[in-house]
């Protein structure tokens, strides 16, 4: 067995050691009657009978929930905790979902009593400090996409994609058809064509061409008055930029159709090009993957959805607006705001700079104190009056604790950083494809953005599929790759690094999957068999599915 | 920038490496007449301490220091400390969706409790692991009733979160799903069950009400099961204050419930993320949408967990999936489930009493003068209650808030019918002194001009 690191001991393979960890039952199985993880605070007012008070409809019997105390759930999720695998441990090249370092400070400011603390209802002279940051978040990103309206409704990607084709079939709907089908190419995530589905519209499948794009050809035959919009993710699911875009926009708008864009790979983009430039109608961002807010084991997400002056009608309500009238604050000089080459926001005032403070002769001494924090203009408030909207697609407002987060991630870039940042993730990628292309199949050899779709090709031949290549990984101390997808990709293995990952963490990596292959020609039953290092081995999947277990219940 | 573990040198190594001359090359794919060609126009990059100060200062514009009596599908309860404690973990708060099973135990075991404890709170036999919240978790239990009846309409509770119905007419719309309003009784509160009856047909394919309903008042569960079911629709409870399943009769009749969890310790945050769920029973499972955490065994005959039944969802059905939810709202639903194991079985009765308590004494201090009335008083209620008030809400409001109190939110917002009635909410953080001090405040006689 090859090891690749200079510390390697006996026990050592490529970055890792195992270690033991803890046993630990459900907390159920913990549970006995009597123990105590809380107190209440004494009773202020006179406690009512419950019996009489509720009659029928008391609770008789109380929920089974485990009974335990303080450090019990500590060391129960502590131990949990350390059965994960996480960014925070190390490299996470799931393809598709950029897996990218969680700041921490996102974190602190999220909790912010202010902001963690405001009740949705509460009145709106008293949310201004959130709306601010709505209001600062939206500019933001209408600027990164180069759209012109946005709404951060929406609680995920697909959550998203679903505002967004929703904002498509009002649109047509107000022009006299809704029109029927959604083209979708056949590299596309899943949710695209559940969403299309979900919305009322029928999936038609658009075959790439041989370089994974869009064929241009098959899309102006199969775009016609029925075709609502086309689903693109670009950079595609392959990492590809689609160089002909302004050309399958003009294609599709020629027939009244929509370009609807899946932001889930905006992270190759953001700082070098944006989607408003190239003809994009109406997309979604993740601000779990683009914007830094953490996964979390699944979630929580956001899916803002952002949108060309004509279909911000459609929006759903409630839509931020900042009235005309109430105090103006005084808009200074708008001093750096200038230096960036940056167009004045429509007030003309820059929303969180600190004016310079200049000598006479011109030169610089410091900076004044921060300019008021919201531009010219009254207070912030929501508008419910839009006739034409498509309507609410969740309860109040949207995931604002990830709004938090994702403007702290924006405000800790700056430009430069955001555009690093895209660079450093488009960097990765390509070094991992150079210093892997000659040992795993790479079926599409168009130039990579922020991500690299190998094939198993290779591998496959002696019997070992994409899968077991990914659970080998696992061994080596990384979280796998994301297996089998694209589904225009036989056997794929789909790889973005982000730009989360230092050279060290990259030629690790690298050196993991050369060992791997070197295992598959050497002592493939190794590879199939993996892994071996976890607390459990592989997983019998099916009997899950066969007799699903999905509640723990008390042994009979 | 501080996030990029990359000096320049490296960076220029690993560009020659490749065999780019710079990292333009990378990028030369995109055609030139879109690539910007400048900076984007936002903020510049600022230091951690700015940052702070930033939200710091957005958090004190949102003042913190009034008392309020605000609910209405939102709740303000105490949060114990050990949640943020654990839920800040690395290995929870930065890990991905547990696809691959091996190394993600921790959160698969944590969702399997979360499944377990949300279905033995609901009554229901199988919960998932969490969707984006009360309001489309509703709105996707609909669809999934619409699924196993192979019906196309929907019948809805007038009580039911006027924003959650909202959210069902947005997703209903384009699915040709024609839904019907049931009233209320103007005495309880509570769903009109002649109007129910009425309003459900043969295409009926559920019943959607919320108990405690909007207004606070617990619906009587198994009345309105009987009568749904008689005509072959599903009934679909949805649960917005999940702290009243502590104290009031589980939902048992029903055949989905589609919950809100947020008042499982997760905070306010100007209304999300929230924590929705849909609880069924067994025999809709595979109907159910979202991810689903199920027991196995490992080669050796450990138990394990995996994600199961996924031949459900959109990763392997694509446009034949139950939904299209990909990412859901998993933290929240361990923070949801820390809150459950620190209360435990007798800490949600204790705590659950504690709220009827609160809002008990407030909706007697609050009606106890002349000009305010407690509407609704013919069922029994949770933590919430109706105000009606002879002076306008929008004078005594003003009156409140002077004295730093956010008082009941108007339901004429949605409710025409009931002019200068506010819905009140009291959970176990609001304070005798503030319920008094309030009752004082709304009672005192305005100043006439």
């Amino acid at each position: 067995m090859s090891t690749t690191t200079n510390s390697a001991g006996p026990h050592t393979l490529g970055k890792v050691r195992p270690h033991q960890t803890q046993n630990e039952a459900l907390l159920f199985e913990k549970s006995s009657p009597g123990k105590r993880a809380y107190k209440l605070p004494p009773l202020d007012v006179p406690a009512v009978d419950v019996p009489s008070r509720l009659g029928e409809a008391r609770r008789q019997n109380p929920p089974a929930l485990p009974e335990l105390s303080e450090i019990e759930i500590i060391r129960h999720f502590t131990r949990l905790s350390t059965w994960n695998y996480a960014i925070d441990l190390g490299m996470d090249p799931l393809g598709s979902c950029t897996m990218k370092y969680n700041p921490r400070v996102n974190e602190v400011v999220a909790r912010i009593e202010g902001l963690a603390e405001a009740h949705p209802y509460r009145p709106e002279f008293l949310a201004q400090g959130i709306l601010e940051i709505f209001d600062l978040l939206q500019r933001c990103l209408l600027e990164i996409t180069g759209m012109d309206a946005i709404t951060l409704q929406p609680a995920a990607g697909a959550h998203g994609e679903f505002t967004g084709i929703l904002l498509t079939r009002a649109w047509h709907q107000s022009q006299g058809n809704p029109r029927k089908t959604v083209l979708i190419p056949d590299s596309a995530h899943g949710t695209n064509p559940a969403t299309a589905a979900f919305s009322g519209y029928t999936v038609e499948n658009l075959k790439s061409n041989a370089d994974g794009g869009i064929d241009l050809e098959a899309l102006a035959r199969q775009v016609n008055e029925d075709t609502a919009a086309l689903m693109l993710t670009n950079p595609s699911t392959l990492g590809v930029f689609e160089s002909q875009i302004h050309r399958i926009a003009d294609i599709l708008h020629a027939k009244g159709a929509l370009l609807y864009m899946d932001g889930a790979n905006m992270n190759a983009l953001v700082g070098k090009v944006r989607p408003g430039d190239f003809g994009v109608d109406v997309m979604h961002l993740n601000l779990h993957k683009t914007f830094s807010t953490p996964h979390g084991g699944g979630g929580p997400g956001s899916g803002p959805v952002a949108c060309k002056t004509f279909l911000e009608p459609f929006l759903p309500i409630p839509v931020l607006v900042r009235t005309e009238d109430g105090p103006k604050d005084p808009c200074p000089d708008a001093g750096d705001w200038e230096d960036t080459n940056a167009e004045p926001t429509a007030d003309g005032c820059p929303p969180l700079f600190r004016a310079p403070i200049l000598k006479s002769d011109g030169e610089r001494v410091g900076d004044s104190e921060p300019l008021p924090l919201h531009p010219l203009g009254g207070p912030l408030r929501w508008d419910y009056d839009r006739p034409l909207s498509i309507g609410r697609v969740r309860a109040f407002y949207g995931n604002t604790g990830m709004f938090i987060r994702a403007l702290a991630y924006i405000l800790a870039n700056g430009p430069d950083g955001l555009r690093q940042t895209t660079e450093d993730a488009v960097l990765n990628a390509n070094y991992i494809r150079k210093k892997l292309e000659d040992i795993y199949d790479l079926p599409y050899k168009t130039p990579s953005m922020h991500e690299v779709v190998f094939s198993d090709k290779r591998q496959a031949a002696l019997g070992v599929r994409t899968g077991d290549i990914a659970k080998r990984l696992i061994d080596y101390g990384f979280h796998p790759y994301t297996v089998s997808f694209p589904l225009i990709v036989h056997g794929a293995l789909m790889i973005e690094p982000t730009e989360s990952e230092s050279r060290e963490e990259l030629d690790l990596f690298i050196a993991a999957m050369r060992s791997i292959a070197r295992e598959v020609e050497e002592d493939p039953e190794t590879v199939k068999t993996a892994p071996h290092s976890t607390r459990v081995s592989r997983l019998d999947e099916v009997q899950a599915a066969r007799k699903p277990i999905l509640r723990w219940k008390p042994a009979q | 920038m501080r996030y990029l573990p990359k000096s320049d040198e490296e960076r220029r190594q690993m560009l020659a490496e490749i065999g780019a001359a710079s990292i333009d090359d990378l990028f030369s794919v995109i055609p030139a007449e879109y690539r910007l060609g400048r900076d984007l126009s936002v903020p510049r990059q600022q230091a951690e301490s700015e940052i702070l100060a930033y939200f710091q200062e957005a958090g004190r514009r949102n003042a913190t220091d009034y008392a309020s009596f605000l609910g209405a599908g939102a709740y303000r309860h105490y949060r114990p400390v050990i949640i943020d404690a654990l839920v800040q973990r690395g290995e929870f708060l930065t890990s991905y969706t547990p696809y691959q099973a091996e190394i993600t135990q921790g959160t698969l075991l944590a969702i399997f409790e979360f499944q377990t404890m949300i279905a033995e709170l609901t009554g229901m036999d199988v919960a998932n692991a969490s969707m984006y919240d009360g309001s489309t978790g509703a709105a996707e239990a609909v669809m999934m009733a619409v699924r196993v009846t192979g019906r196309h309409k929907a019948v809805v509770a007038a009580t039911v979160h006027p924003e959650y119905r909202e959210v069902l007419a947005t997703y209903a719309t384009h699915q040709g799903l024609p839904t019907t309003i049931a009233g209320y009784d103007h005495e309880t509160a509570r769903v009109n069950l002649e109007a129910l009856d009425a309003a459900i047909s043969a295409e009926t394919a559920c019943v959607l009400v919320q108990s405690p309903n909007f207004f606070g008042v617990i619906e009587d569960i198994p009345a309105i099961a009987q009568i749904a079911h008689a005509k072959g629709a599903l009934l679909i409870v949805s649960v917005a204050e999940a702290i009243s399943l502590g104290v009031i009769r589980p939902p048992v009749e029903a055949d989905i419930v589609a919950m809100e969890a947020q008042s499982f310790g997760v905070a306010l945050s100007y209304g999300g993320p929230f924590c929705g769920v849909i609880a069924a029973k067994e025999q809709f499972v595979r109907q159910l949408p979202g991810r689903l955490a199920g027991q196995t065994v490992d080669g050796a005959g450990n138990r394990g967990f995996v994600l199961t039944l996924a031949t459900r969802e959109q990763h392997i059905r694509r446009e034949k999936a139950t939904s299209n939810i990909c990412t859901n709202q998993a933290l929240v639903a361990l923070m949801a489930t820390i809150f459950l194991a620190v209360y435990g079985k007798e800490g949600m009765r204790e705590l659950a009493e504690h709220n009827l308590a609160k809002a008990d004494y407030a909706a007697k201090a609050l009606s106890s003068h002349s000009g305010a009335k407690l509407r609704f008083q013919g069922a029994p209620r949770f933590h919430e209650f109706v105000l009606q008030t002879d002076e306008a809400p929008g004078a005594w409001s003003q009156r409140l808030l002077a004295n730093k109190i956010v008082g009941g939110i108007e339901l004429s917002r949605w409710y025409p019918e009931l002019a200068n009635c506010t819905l009140w909410c009291a959970t176990e953080v609001v304070t005798r002194e503030q319920i008094d001090r309030a009752a004082k405040v709304l009672a005192a006689q305005p100043v006439e001009a």
